[in-house]
């Protein structure tokens, strides 16, 4: 089945093209674009690391080394999809075009950083595999309306055992939705190896069980992650119906910033491969190859990326304070008497001073 | 919300049919097919087949395959993509083949269905109807007859709803198709057919969150909905045989409750006996209690007595009639409270 399901790549380690074929439609650009979103979410991630250590963040998920895959899909989005993520997916959401301080509220856990305006991103799905039958439904929607538009999923390899991921796959696979699966497999769910956690050697293969196209790639090749997503919201926009894309990849750090890798991989390890499979280091040696580089923008745009981050920032501690009655006046349009009666009373008690 | 009251509706007695519940409950659905176009009905064997119980019988000959969709056999999958449908501006009438087989589309409800609102601050929001007939005493196999209300009524964000009669089936489930919000509507599967009641033509609502008294009394209170419905009336009219009289009262909205018509009752009677099939722990009879003791306990003249269900799963029907409530039970139930 492995070799069936061959990983798909168009840039190596190295930094050269190993397929060439796509040649013709890198711009410059383009691999701007693919460089300074992967710098940025990665500042992003490393700055909210650094945050949550010093107690102004919550519990935070770390996506460092999935630069590639968030960047590269999220790029081949049109305005108007559909996002269903997972919460290790804001990387995707913020070069999609969620607002950056409401990420990081959200890692404040503010509820008003599940709120993006213009952009249709669902709140990240907490438990897992829930969001795959959200991206059908969503999808079906757009198909009965005839639109163009498209939905994607994002799921780890942990997904794919349980049974929403079989259950939206199936829908999607029948109804022929226009959905694209994003599977990110970074080799670990918290600290069950892929191993362990299916005995198929790809996730790519388990599309012929629904009878849809599967692809299996690089994923910490941009180009590889970007060409194929296209291709794939391609097939869904034509009616083509859904793909399995499952983008191969690494998370470098730990499951969340609770998390103790060391205690299930050889930490050591990960960070001496990292020179070989860091999705950014690889860019920037393509473009250092093919004459992409340009040391005085890059410098430029770093600067640029940390202003707006620290501007974020402030935006997110200068919030206002979360207002006691959100906590009830959510819960339905009117208010049923029990949650009314219970919002009373306890607004009272707290006027009460004491 | 516009609501009309199901009294007013009464009066126009002239568009009516005779309807069965289920007939009813289809009536509603096609009513609303033709009403509002973002309507979808998606279930199990709904199309072709009209729904195991022929609740959608004719509609999808009448609406389409793409507005009245026959899905794989999935729960998960039909409570989730009806989800993403909602959010995305459809409205979505799940049907779960039976309430028993909701426990895998139980994820969904608990941390999506009634979440959304929650978790985007209204910014989205999933206004569906879970339909899912309920309910022991038709012989049903295993797992089909589960009464499993509370489970719902315990979960913040989902409406809870089980009428008991035709007029009260169409109405509740246009007002539930109408609401903002998720509603779970039960339906009991033992008065699917068990009587033809006038029913309306046309749109009507019947406001959800309000129950009904269905007879007058003055000494005793007894509280059911769905399928113990008749069983209350049973028992009441045989109490008055004792010279004991009852008011009975459907509540056909389990979340909210109508605490009102509770209370209005009981601070007459001073004596209640709540009737449900669902088993006695944690049930929704307790919150009753409860509502009573805040608004009502110095009317009270006798503690409430509860005829539920046993705590133990609903058995196989060999022994079912054992299991649920029965009009003999009530009646000493009522005799008891009317005794203390």
């Amino acid at each position: 089945m492995e070799d069936l399901y061959p990983i798909k790549q168009y840039v190596d380690k190295e930094g050269k093209f190993s397929d060439e074929s796509i040649k013709d439609e890198i711009t410059p650009e383009l691999v701007k674009e693919f460089y300074y979103h992967m710098l940025r979410i990665r500042t992003f991630d490393r700055k909210a690391k650094s945050l949550q250590r010093q107690g102004r963040l919550g519990t935070y998920a770390l996506f460092e080394g999935q630069e590639a895959a968030q960047v590269g899909s999220a790029l081949s989005l049109e305005k108007d999809d559909w996002v269903f993520p997972t919460y290790r997916d804001h990387g995707a959401l913020l070069t999609f075009g969620a607002n950056m301080p409401r990420v990081f509220l959200y890692w404040n856990g503010r509820v008003e950083g599940n709120i993006h305006p213009d952009r249709n991103i669902f709140p990240p799905a907490v438990p897992i595999a829930t969001q795959l039958p959200h991206a059908a439904g969503a999808a079906w929607a757009e198909k009965r309306k005839g639109t163009k538009n498209a939905s994607i999923a994002y799921f780890g390899d942990g997904a794919t055992s349980e049974g929403d991921f079989h259950e939206g796959m199936n829908f999607a696979s029948v109804f022929k939705l226009p959905v694209v699966f994003f599977n990110q497999n970074n080799g670990f769910a918290i600290s069950v190896p892929i191993e362990k956690q299916m005995n198929s050697k790809t996730v790519a293969q388990k599309s012929v069980a629904y009878g849809i196209p599967g692809v299996r790639i690089d994923g910490n090749d941009i180009f590889a992650v970007y060409f194929e997503t296209k291709k794939a919201f391609d097939r869904a926009r034509n009616g083509e119906g859904p793909t399995l894309i499952e983008a191969v990849t690494q998370r470098f750090g730990a499951h969340t910033t609770a998390d103790d890798p060391t205690k299930y991989r050889d930490q050591e390890k990960v960070d001496a491969e990292r020179e070989k499979v860091d999705p950014l280091l690889r860019l920037e040696r393509f473009m250092k190859e093919y004459g992409y580089w340009n040391a005085e923008w890059v410098e430029e745009t770093t600067k640029q990326i940390e202003a707006e981050i620290e501007d974020a920032i402030v935006e997110m501690e200068r919030f206002p304070a979360p207002n006691v009655e959100d906590l009830f006046d959510h819960v339905f349009e009117e208010m049923p008497w029990p949650i009314k009666e219970q919002k009373e009373d306890y607004l009272e008690s707290i006027r009460g001073g004491n | 919300m516009k609501v009309v009251e199901r009294e007013t509706v009464e009066t126009n007695k002239q568009t009516t049919r005779s309807l069965t519940l289920v007939q009813a409950v289809t009536d509603a659905l096609g009513t609303m097919l033709a009403e509002d176009d973002r309507v979808i009905l998606l279930g199990e064997d709904i199309g072709k087949n009209g729904g195991v119980f022929r609740a959608t019988e004719g509609l999808q000959a009448q609406y389409g395959e793409d507005r009245v969709v026959d899905t794989p056999l999935s729960e998960a999958g039909i409570i989730g993509s009806s989800v993403g449908l909602a959010v995305n501006g459809m409205i979505p009438i799940p049907e779960i083949q039976f309430l028993g087989f909701i426990y895998p589309a139980f994820e969904q409800i608990a941390t999506h269905v009634t979440r959304v609102r929650m978790r985007t601050m209204s910014n989205y929001t999933v206004p569906m109807v879970i339909r899912a007939p309920y309910g022991a005493g038709v012989r049903a196999p295993e797992i089909h007859s589960d009464s499993a209300e509370a489970f719902f009524t315990h979960m913040p964000g989902i409406k809870v709803v089980c009428p008991s009669t035709p007029t009260d089936a169409k109405g509740l489930l246009i007002a539930a198709i109408k609401d903002p919000d998720p509603v779970l509507f039960m339906e009991p599967m033992r008065l699917y057919r068990a009587f033809r009641e006038d029913v309306p033509e046309g749109v009507y609502e019947v406001e959800i969150g309000k129950g009904k008294k269905v007879a007058e009394g003055d000494d005793v209170t007894v509280i059911a909905w769905g399928a113990m419905v008749p069983v209350a009336r049973d028992a009441a009219e045989k109490a008055k045989a004792k010279g004991i009289t009852c008011d009975v009262i459907d509540m056909r909205t389990l979340f909210p409750l109508d605490k009102d018509i509770i209370a209005e009752s009981v601070q007459k009677t001073g004596r209640v006996v709540v009737v449900h099939e669902a088993h006695e722990t944690s049930g929704v009879g307790n919150d009753i209690i409860s509502l009573i003791n805040k608004t009502s306990f110095l009317y009270m003249k006798a503690p409430v007595e509860k005829v539920t269900g046993f705590d133990v799963p609903v058995p196989f029907f060999a022994l079912e009639d054992h299991f649920l409530p029965t009009p003999k039970r009530v009646e000493e139930a009522i005799e008891k409270v009317y005794r203390f």
